[in-house]
């Protein structure tokens, strides 16, 4: 077994998020919330050479099938990935992901003046207006944002 | 269907937070009017009503206020209930540092209903999904302000007789301002025709403009000349320079000084043109005008308690 192969080894039961754009992968688990309580290992590949992109991140996770409703968390940052489920080494459901009407707890609201920002126990919440061009409106503050005004 | 829709709205009120103007539906904003003109009549006729007999209604203005404040305290009183509540942070538990959720979270047990005042925007939302009790949004921040766009249109309605087909010009800070983006989204839904006049750095927010087109399909005129909008004005709404969400005070008291209404403009309006004005102003209409048939505001501060009223009762009983 050589070392790339290493690298990309398969999981036996589980889900892998391709197609990710390189230096994405990291923020792919953090919005996915997978890491430690975790049954199993969550692998991130940075930065692996893509046919399609150049270079993609690459996100496998062993023993949780993630649902559609997780996965598509991450299509404002990776609107292209590839969502695959594994059981038993084969991969049994093949899926794009596709931007979900309301977004929580991934945008940081560029209000400054927004409730969201301040010392309240309180997760960001956005509705998708408009998926293109994006514009996206907070559900407190009630502000409409465009793609390039806001950071995830 | 549709009225079967109307029927569920209708008893949706009650126990609802009253948060954004884009929350309610045309069905629901006729009925506070409607309640209000019934709260008119009782308050016309000298009587005080007894149905929020041992009910209480917060007021928390985390901002100052004069007329919001104590149009709510008179509305609950004239309701029969009574009133707590506080203005400003310096003398609460919120000068020690205590968060908006805790707070709503002990006022809430003492309460049947709260009103909010804020300066973040989305604070009155965040009231709302924490307390169990119905939330009235009384202003967050630059964001919204839905019980003055309902007297508003109480106004409108009550001295002209419609909103549908008026010409409404509004006039002043149309970017910061929360009562015009308010305002502005109701009238649309209303269908009045409307012209936005403002200095030109203070023009009304493209994307405001951009979801009303869209949703009531009117067309909106916009102008930075004063005397345009004043002719052909049926109701003239002016609003102050909102020098406190100005970063420069210097900038927004020369803008203040350059766009006011002089007596001489108003000459030139229709006849039976009225003025509004949320309050406080400033140095926006000349004092002059104030005496004159055209300037309603005073009224119209009035009429914010039927509107508060209906809605203390809606929301309640």
């Amino acid at each position: 077994m050589n070392e790339k192969e290493l690298l990309v080894r398969k999981i036996e039961n589980g889900t892998v998020i391709d197609h990710i754009p390189s230096g994405k992968g990291l923020k792919v688990v953090e919005i996915l919330k997978v890491g430690k309580d975790q049954d199993g290992s969550v692998i991130v590949l940075i930065n692996a050479p893509s046919k399609k992109l150049g270079r993609k991140d690459v996100v496998k996770i062993e023993n949780r099938e993630l649902t559609k409703e997780e996965t598509n968390k991450i299509a404002l940052i990776a609107p292209n990935a590839t969502i695959n489920i594994i059981k038993d080494w084969e991969v049994v459901e093949k899926r794009k992901v596709s931007l979900p009407e309301i977004l929580e707890g991934i945008i940081k609201c560029p209000n400054s003046n927004c409730i969201t920002n301040s010392n309240e126990p309180i997760t960001t919440k956005f509705v998708v207006e408009k998926k293109i061009p994006l514009k996206l409106r907070c559900w407190y503050c009630e502000r409409v944002f465009s793609e390039n005004e806001i950071t995830i | 269907m549709q009225l079967k829709n109307i029927m569920v709205r209708f008893l949706s009120l009650k126990n609802r937070s009253i948060i954004s103007i884009r929350d309610l539906e045309r069905e629901e904003i006729e009925i506070i009017l409607k309640k209000a003109e019934e709260m008119e009549k009782v308050l016309s006729e000298g009587k005080n009503l007894e149905t929020m007999k041992g009910k209480v209604l917060a007021t928390l203005f985390f901002e100052p206020s004069t007329r919001t404040r104590l149009s709510f305290s008179t509305a609950m009183q004239k309701l029969g209930g009574s009133v707590i509540g506080f203005e400003g942070t310096q003398e609460t538990s919120i000068a020690k540092g205590e968060n908006l959720a805790d707070t709503i979270k002990v006022v809430e047990k003492y309460c049947d209903v709260i009103v909010i005042r804020h300066p973040k925007e989305g604070a009155a939302r965040f009231a709302s999904e924490i307390s169990k009790k119905p939330i009235i949004n009384a202003g967050d921040g630059a964001n919204q302000h839905p019980t003055q766009t309902l007297l508003d249109l109480y106004t409108i309605r009550r001295l002209k007789g419609r909103i549908e087909n008026l010409n409404v010009t509004l006039l002043g800070d149309l970017k910061y301002g929360r009562v015009m983006k308010s305002l502005v989204y109701a009238l649309a839904m209303f269908k009045a025709n409307l012209t936005l006049v403002s200095p030109p750095s203070l023009e009304m927010p493209d994307e405001i403009l951009e979801e009303i087109r869209e949703k009531f399909n009117i067309k909106i005129f916009q102008t930075n000349d004063m005397l345009a909008g004043i002719r052909k004005a049926d109701v003239l709404y002016v609003c102050r320079i909102q020098k406190e969400r100005f970063p420069d005070p210097y900038e927004a008291e020369k803008i203040q000084r350059s766009f006011r209404i002089t007596k001489e403009m108003i000459e030139q309006a229709k006849e039976d043109m009225i003025i509004l004005h949320p309050l406080p102003k400033v140095t926006e209409i000349d004092q002059s005008i104030d005496f004159s048939e055209h300037a309603k505001y005073f009224e119209q501060a009035f009429y914010g308690l039927p509107v508060r009223m209906a809605i203390i009762s809606l929301v309640c009983e």
